[in-house]
This record gives structure tokens, C-alpha cells and sequence, in this order.
């Protein structure tokens, strides 16, 4: 063996050890990541319910789900959080920036302020929340709307308000990473730009329409795919803040996730929880492919 | 445009600044209504006021005595750490032979790699559990942590900072006859600290804060983690939100502390990872 690698040249030898250093994490790969993908996909086309053994059901699974009520608002439900949330945090952080940019003092601690809620555990936020949307005289919310004159508001209780109310801690808590990564591309923007435009005795408006936001297409397009994955994977909230962790009331706040961890692991339909999950997958790809797209044409 | 702050200067700088700064302050309100409330008595629970009468420990010594908390923030502790200590160790070796090596299939196995990054947890919960259920891993700290072992983000991550470290340096120790795991260990590893440190907050905190995988995978109170722990308790305490809030503000204190003492790597770290990843 000894000999064996000796007479090997330095290009083999690097080879060897680079195969012997990659063994490990390579089989971890394969085992707990590629493997499992596909794992699902199979999973998808039978009928398993973890106590008899798998039938193959072909596309049965995915029949049902389109004819599955259910499914449909959940779908919608997700759907919302996406396309409400998605837009809001991205408007609000990018107005948080591009006025934190301008100001200089205390900047680092202001930044700050806004990320800490990104790095905290989402499911003890989730009912630090919960406990603003009690009603009077609990919730923090109710309180101030009775004491401004206004009546008391059901939020998590309300089939209307309920979805609004998980969303607000969700966009609050991702703020502060788009704040970050805002303030980092408005950092890129070479101040000569900005002089040339002033020198010309353009408006601000027109420097933030014609500069500013054109330079910040790709952090705008990275926020945007971030941001909406993070929205359609939604799960810790809304588990938390409902009752029981069942995304109610009436299932007007069960996201995808959700779902898919009620069908798996309190029905145990694994078949048509792994259906469902190779929806999401789908739409996730979708968006990453749409971003790769977008950034390939500029 | 970004002149200093000189308020005699431009007034509108004062606005703003008062609104970004107000802004930050309601982001935080959360946090200190969380920790108001966990110091109050349970006569003052109805009390909004920020800064409590009669500030008492007792919720906190009741909720360690009462609750399983002090297990969870253990199993936590111990399933963080371990897995950080394994992501470092592991990703940076990766990252290292994929950056520095050259041998036939490395793009391959990049693109691999980081096609792992794609496949969310959801897709891959049902499979784990399966996996976990037929080898004895349900409940178990290995079960809750076996899936973070590796990342693919911190390969990729390191593979880049690699990218930093000249080639002619570790051909210079493989020329003083040094073996090829201590050029990795010795030689490459210690100029990519500021690496190795952003990439261990973020395991942590990532590992801290997880619910999904923790909550399927452990259904005996003793194994829960802090978060899986939190929800399970309230759940029971659904009216006692002053104990609910002592619960969230154990979950949340730790990654308070990271935070505050890191600051300047976790931002960074968000940057270089978010911007390049």
C-alpha cells in the first residue's frame, strides 16, 4: 500500500486524499439530502400510511390533492402569505435602509435594532405575539385600541384577521436581514454617481428612480427570492399562534407546511403528505429558476 | 447626500433619523414587553407598564423547578454545540479539497453539493423520519441533530474563502514535507477564522431555533428542545402569560447574548454569505 502511494505522481496522490477527506461528507450527502429527495418523490406515488406496507398508487395522489378542498385553501392560504408579505417587508425594509444610508449617527445600533428579531427563536416570538392579540385586558393591541376609542378586534380568533395577525410577526422578524442586505447594496453604489446627479441638480426622487433602484436590481432580485421562499415555507408562526397548532380558525391560516405535517405525522398518510410535498418543492424551484432567469438577462 | 450627521446643518436629517430610530425601537418592543412581563408577579401580569413595580425572579425559579426547561435549554445546549463542532470541522474540509485539490470529478461533486442547497426540510422530513424510526433514532439527541451534521451552505461558504488562501503557501508546506490533513489543519485552516466564526454563529443560532425537524422527530418530553419545549408548555400554560413569557424569554435570551456579543461578525457574515450565496 505504502509503495503503492509512493510511486504515485503528486496530481494521483492529491486525488487519493481528496477523495479520502470528501468520503465522509459525500456519504452524508447522498444518504441524508439527494437520497431522501428522491425517497419523497416514490414516497409520493403510493398509498403508505406507515402501518401497512406501500402500494403503488401511481398519480392517485396527486388526483386527490386536485380534488381536495382542503389542499386548494391551503394552497390559497400560503399563496396569500406569499404575495401580502412578500411585497410589504421588502417596501418597508427598503424604506428603513435607503433612510438609515443617509444618517450616520448611531447607524451600526439602529441596524441592529432591526435585525436582532431575524436571529431569535421564531416559535418563542410566535407567542410573544399571540399574547399582543389577547383580548382586553391581556393583549397589548386591544388595549390600545380601547383606550384610543376603538373596539376590541378578534385578530387570531377572526377567520378575516387571523392570517393578517401571523403575517405581522413574520414580516417583522425577516425585516432586519433585508435591512442588512439593502444597506450593504446602497454601500456598493460608488458615491460618484450620486455627485454626477447632483452636479446636474437632479431631484432626489428622480436619483432613488433612476439610479439607485436600477444599480439595486440584484439585491432587489435576491430579497425577492429569499424573501418569497421564506413566506411559502411558513410554519413555526402559525403553528404557535394557533389553537392547538392547527392553522385555524376554520384552516384560514394552515399554510402548505402545515398541512403537509398534519397528513404526515398526526394522520400518518404519508403517500398524500409526500404528494403534497413535491407541490411545494415544485413552486420553490419555480421561483429560484424565475430569480436565475431574471439575473441572467441583465 | 450622505454628509455626517449635523443636525444644525440639514434639519431634514433630524426627521429621519428620529423615524429610522423610532422604527428600531418598536422593532424591539417585542423583547422588552417579553422580559418586562417574565419579571412581573402574577398580580401585575395586567399591568402594561414597561418597567415592572416590583421586579421578582420568582417566575423564572418556578419555571426551572415546575417545567422540564432546564433539560430543554441542555438537550439544546449539547445538540448546538455538537453540531457546530461538526459543520466546522466538516464543511471546512470539504470547502478546503473542493477549493484546493484538483482531481477528476470535483465540479461534480460541487454541483452536488450545492444542489443540496435546493431541497428544502419539508421535502425531506417524511424520508428522516422513516430513516430515524427503522434505526432507533426517534428520540434520541442524535436523531434531532444527524441532519445538520453537514451543510451544503457551509461548504459552499468555505469553498469561497478558501479561494483567499495563496496556493503557493500549501505548496510550500507540502514541500517542507508536511502530510496533507495538517496543511488543511495547520497551514489553511487558522487564515480563515473569520469564516469559521460566522459560519459557527450561524450553526448555532440555525440549530438553536429549529422547530420542524425537532418537533416531529421527538415525542417524549425529556428529549424536547427549547423551542419544541416552549410550545408544548404554553400550550399547557395557555392562560398564565406571565410563565408563557418567562418560557419564551429562556428560548430567547441565549441568541440575545450571541448576538450582542458578535454583532459585527453576524452582520458581516450575513452580508458575505447573503450577497455571494
Amino acid at each position: 500500500m505504502r509503495a503503492w502511494y509512493r510511486s504515485r505522481t503528486v496530481g494521483q496522490k492529491q486525488a487519493v486524499w481528496a477523495w479520502i477527506f470528501l468520503a465522509l461528507p459525500l456519504f452524508f450527502f447522498c444518504a441524508i439530502r439527494l437520497f431522501p429527495t428522491s425517497y419523497t418523490a416514490y414516497v409520493s406515488l403510493t398509498d403508505w400510511n406507515l402501518l401497512r406496507p406501500k402500494n403503488y398508487i401511481g398519480f392517485a395522489n396527486y388526483l386527490r390533492l386536485w380534488n381536495d378542498p382542503v389542499f386548494w385553501q391551503v394552497f390559497w392560504n400560503t399563496f396569500k402569505y406569499l404575495a401580502i408579505g412578500m411585497p410589504i417587508s421588502l417596501v418597508l425594509s427598503f424604506m428603513v435602509a435607503y433612510y438609515l444610508d443617509q444618517v450616520r449617527f448611531l447607524q451600526g445600533t439602529i441596524r441592529a435594532l432591526y435585525f436582532i428579531p431575524f436571529l431569535t427563536t421564531a416559535a418563542a416570538m410566535a407567542w410573544v405575539w399571540r399574547w399582543f392579540y389577547q383580548p382586553v385586558p391581556i393583549g397589548i393591541f386591544n388595549l390600545m385600541l380601547v383606550d384610543m376609542g376603538f373596539s376590541q378586534q378578534p385578530f387570531l380568533r377572526s377567520t378575516t384577521q387571523a392570517l393578517g395577525s401571523i403575517l405581522a410577526p413574520a414580516i417583522w422578524a425577516g425585516l432586519g436581514f433585508q435591512v442588512v442586505i439593502f444597506l450593504a447594496g446602497l454601500r456598493a453604489i460608488p458615491e460618484t454617481y450620486y455627485e454626477a446627479a447632483r452636479i446636474d441638480g437632479v431631484g432626489r426622487w428622480t436619483i432613488l428612480k433612476e439610479i439607485t433602484l436600477p444599480l439595486l436590481r440584484p439585491t432587489i432580485l435576491f430579497l425577492v427570492v429569499v424573501s418569497s421562499i421564506g413566506f411559502l415555507r411558513i410554519f413555526d408562526k402559525v403553528y404557535n399562534m394557533t389553537v392547538d397548532g392547527k392553522g385555524g380558525p376554520l384552516n384560514t391560516t394552515r399554510p402548505l407546511v402545515l398541512n403537509i405535517y398534519q397528513l404526515a405525522f398526526t394522520d400518518y398518510r404519508m403517500g398524500y403528505a409526500a404528494a403534497q410535498t413535491m407541490v411545494l418543492f415544485v413552486v420553490l424551484l419555480a421561483v429560484t429558476a424565475i430569480q436565475l432567469r431574471a439575473l441572467r438577462s441583465k | 447626500m450622505r454628509l455626517g450627521f449635523d443636525p444644525r446643518r440639514d434639519p431634514r436629517k433630524i426627521l429621519i433619523w428620529t423615524l429610522v430610530a423610532l422604527g428600531g425601537i418598536v422593532m424591539i418592543m417585542p423583547f422588552l414587553f417579553m422580559i418586562s412581563t417574565s419579571l412581573k408577579g402574577r398580580g401585575e401580569v395586567y399591568d402594561l407598564r414597561l418597567i415592572p413595580l416590583a421586579p421578582t425572579l420568582e417566575n423564572y425559579a418556578y419555571l426551572f423547578r415546575e417545567s422540564r426547561f432546564l433539560r430543554w435549554f441542555l438537550n439544546s445546549f449539547a445538540i448546538a454545540s455538537i453540531s457546530t463542532v461538526s459543520v466546522l470541522f466538516f464543511d471546512s474540509l470539504a470547502g478546503y479539497v473542493l477549493c484546493k485539490y484538483k482531481f477528476k470529478g470535483r465540479q461534480v461533486v460541487f454541483v452536488a453539493i450545492l444542489s443540496t442547497l435546493m431541497i428544502p426540510t419539508e421535502m425531506l422530513v417524511i424520508p428522516w423520519y422513516v430513516m430515524s424510526k427503522n434505526l432507533g433514532w426517534l428520540n434520541t439527541y442524535w436523531g434531532i441533530m444527524f441532519p445538520g451534521m453537514i451543510t451544503g451552505f457551509g461548504v459552499f461558504l468555505m469553498k469561497q474563502f478558501f479561494e483567499t488562501v495563496p496556493d503557493a503557501l500549501i505548496d510550500a508546506a507540502r514541500i517542507d514535507g508536511l502530510s496533507e490533513f495538517r496543511i488543511f489543519w495547520e497551514v489553511a485552516l487558522p487564515l480563515v477564522t473569520p469564516a469559521l466564526s460566522a459560519l459557527a454563529i450561524f450553526t448555532f443560532l440555525g440549530s438553536w431555533t429549529a422547530f420542524l425537524w425537532p418537533l416531529i422527530v421527538t415525542n417524549s418530553a425529556s428529549n424536547y428542545t427549547v423551542p419544541v419545549g416552549l410550545a408544548s408548555f404554553s400550550g399547557e400554560f395557555s392562560t398564565e402569560w406571565n410563565m408563557i413569557m418567562t418560557g419564551a424569554a429562556v428560548a430567547t435570551i441565549p441568541t440575545l447574548v450571541v448576538f450582542i456579543l458578535l454583532q459585527k461578525y453576524i452582520i458581516r457574515g450575513v452580508i458575505l454569505s447573503g450577497v455571494k450565496g
